[in-house]
């Protein structure tokens, strides 16, 4: 019998196996930030001799960085530390580091793959749970904690059980205007936010083969939403081309080995999942969350659901607490929810043709009066230049927005950009939780052209129709 | 790592579904570049009625109304939480931050892969139990102040009052390293000769994994 893709890159990073079916297993490239890395230099200082790999590491700040007003430096004394601690820690261990002021900085999830540092039947780890958005390239991609952060700067492997495995097939062709964020929004709604756990996800099906590898990464970003730890695409020629050339990618005749074995990087036709699904996403509207969980979904020609109709007591209880963390009303259609806030970022959509996509909708038009802040931070500094040569900043300028450098910025509000208590966000991220993006902040997460159209309109629409 | 054989505590009930780690510990704490100092502010968008900033040195206002500043459950060690406990950032600040103030356990009907990982690495011992159990046990600690678990890990069965709540399953190799404080990093090191032998292999069967010596990555 065949085998899916994710047994393929399993099997072929397996070290040592032990009875229990816990596996040693070898990590190809560590992404390195500087939230969840300063423990794990520490614990490597303090107790080994160094790096096992030094070249299979990655660094770039992303999550503190301020997206304005760089050149004063960073005003915020514990993250000016923070950052300055990843600095010295990468000039002391050999790990290539992009810095503050390096145009190749950004979004860890958004620089990798744009290096070409994240290749096909890699194994790929970051002390990030968003390290799923990797497993786009047919890679196994996933997040892990500090201390194994430490484990793989020192012994390049980590102690880890097989997951089962799960394939969600995406089938038929879009409407205009919804795309991989809404069919992973719809997928959450649909399998639940613990519906992958245990599982690595696989997405496979018409409407996955049409997206770009952008559109791809989006979706596996968001399979830790849905529980997964990783999402994976098979390879194809979408892929190959997005990487050629790239950096940190092989080229010459290294190039055309490489390509030999990447093409084996897919399920073949005879494996079997431990579970799947299949979603027709060729009715798909586009998606908005309205609580405090991602699965907390709707079409956005729906409405606010009523905790009265849901069954299940803890489920009911948790629906209610949502509502009231953000101030709905049950029954309230999703287009008549204003908004103050607008935040276009994010490793789930600061990529070009998300840019590009929010652009289009903005473009010729004015922020409506209502909005107090509209952002829109790139994923790296390299996507903020492409943006620039095509005029899309002008767009945003024009219209009202701010436009700002790469960082994680408003997704989880670590630095100055952030939610004030009671502030009402159409974002392009991936957390809708309680105070993620600000204490007392209240989060929608929809698509880049979902937050352009609310930014226009100053509430919900349907972009399908703007 | 901290070992775990056996825990009798005081249970503290935590009656929400999908608690994510960014209500553990929220991200403004996540600037530190230490592993201590984080208990002080497990949950405390939720703990406190202000709002907590690293390195504050002024008094906080607890909430009363959240679970854990109650009197009753002052001093406990097990938590009692509700399924996908853990979901969302992979931030291991949030074990951290619930074994500084006191948590050796959790017991859950489910909880999220990375926080399960996390938790075991740090000897704080997350316990699945079914769904109707874990109800059972909601019911039971409101109703009786005091209530208190006992978790035998060596036979992998929850007591109360001497009386046997539920089996639990955890994998053997885990249960080892609890059983007696090992860390992965100390067992992995043991194998170095296999693990250069298979890089070896690697290096020849995929080449473009390993950058030339010299080159930048």
């Amino acid at each position: 019998m065949g085998k899916t893709l994710y047994e393929k890159l399993w099997d072929s990073h397996v070290v040592r196996a032990l009875a229990d079916g816990t596996c040693l297993v070898y990590i190809d490239r560590q992404l390195v930030h500087e939230v969840t890395s300063p423990q794990a230099f520490a614990g490597v200082r303090a107790r080994h001799r160094g790096l096992w790999r030094a070249d299979a590491n990655l660094a770039v700040a992303d999550h503190n960085v301020p997206t304005k007003d760089r050149a004063l430096g960073i005003s915020d004394p514990t993250s000016r530390v923070q950052i300055e601690t990843l600095d010295r820690n990468c000039r002391e261990f050999g790990v290539v580091l992009f810095a503050m002021d390096d145009v190749r900085q950004g979004i860890v999830h958004v620089v990798g793959p744009e290096q070409g540092a994240t290749l096909p039947g890699m194994t790929i780890v970051c002390g990030d749970s968003h390290t799923s958005t990797l497993g786009a390239f047919g890679a196994l991609a996933y997040g892990v904690g500090t201390s194994e952060v430490e484990q793989v700067m020192a012994t390049q492997c980590l102690l880890q059980k097989r997951s089962r495995t799960m394939r969600v097939r995406l089938e038929g062709t879009v409407p205009a205007g919804v795309g991989a964020k809404d069919m992973a929004l719809a997928v959450i709604g649909k399998i639940g936010t613990a519906g992958g756990t245990g599982y690595a996800i696989e997405f496979a099906g018409s409407a996955v083969r049409a997206l770009s590898m952008e559109g791809r990464m989006t979706l596996c970003n968001m399979a830790i939403e849905a529980g997964a730890r990783a999402g994976l695409v098979g390879v194809d020629e979408t892929t190959l081309s997005y990487l050629a050339g790239r950096p940190f990618a092989p080229s010459g005749a290294l190039w055309d080995q490489a390509v030999r074995a990447w093409r084996t990087c897919v399920t073949d036709p005879d494996a079997t999942f431990d579970r799947e699904w299949v979603i027709d996403v060729s009715a798909l509207a586009p998606q908005v969350t309205f609580g405090t969980s991602p699965e907390m979904v709707v079409p956005i020609d729906g409405q606010v659901p009523d905790p009265a109709r849901e069954s299940d007591a803890a489920r009911r209880e948790a629906l209610t607490a949502a509502l009231r963390y953000m101030d709905l009303r049950p029954g309230t259609p999703m287009t008549e929810v204003p908004i103050d806030v607008v935040f276009i970022g994010s490793c789930t959509n600061a990529r070009i043709e998300d840019l590009r996509a929010a652009a289009e909708v903005v473009a010729g038009r004015k922020v409506a009066a209502g909005v107090r802040r509209a952002l829109v931070v790139p994923g790296s500094g390299l996507v903020k230049r492409a943006a620039e040569a095509e005029g899309l900043d002008r767009i945003f300028k024009e219209a009202g927005f701010e436009w700002r450098d790469p960082g994680c910025s408003m997704c989880l509000a670590m630095n100055a950009d952030r939610l004030e208590s009671g502030e009402r966000c159409a974002s392009t991220s991936n957390r809708n939780f309680e105070g993620r993006q600000g204490a007392g902040g209240r989060t929608h997460l929809v698509s880049p052209q979902m937050a352009a159209a609310a930014a226009i309109a100053g509430h919900f629409v349907d972009v399908r129709h703007h | 790592m901290q070992r775990f054989e056996k825990e009798t505590g005081l249970v503290v009930p935590l009656d929400r579904l999908n608690v994510d780690t960014d209500a553990i510990i929220p991200k403004q704490f996540l600037k530190a570049v230490g592993r201590t100092g984080f208990g002080a502010n497990l949950f405390d968008n939720w703990r406190y009625l202000d709002r907590g900033e690293p390195g504050q040195e002024t008094a906080r206002t607890p909430n009363p109304d959240f679970v854990l500043n109650k009197p009753r459950y002052q001093g406990a060690s097990i938590l009692l939480a509700r399924a996908n406990f853990g979901c969302g950032s992979s931030r291991e600040h949030a074990p951290w931050a619930l074994v500084e103030y006191g948590i050796r356990a959790i017991v859950a009907p489910s909880f999220a892969d990375i926080f399960y990982q996390n938790s075991l690495k740090n000897g704080l011992l997350p316990v699945v139990l079914p769904e109707d159990t874990v109800d059972r046990l909601f019911q039971a600690v409101e109703a009786e102040v005091g209530y208190a678990l006992t978790i035998d890990l060596r036979a992998e069965r929850v007591f109360a009052h001497d009386e046997e709540i539920g089996t639990f399953a955890i994998d053997p190799f885990r249960k080892e390293c609890l059983l007696n404080g090992l860390d992965d990093i100390g067992w992995t090191l043991r194998h170095e000769a296999e693990i250069r032998e298979y890089e070896a292999r690697r290096r020849r069967e995929a080449p473009w994994l390993f950058p030339a010596e010299g080159s930048r990555i």
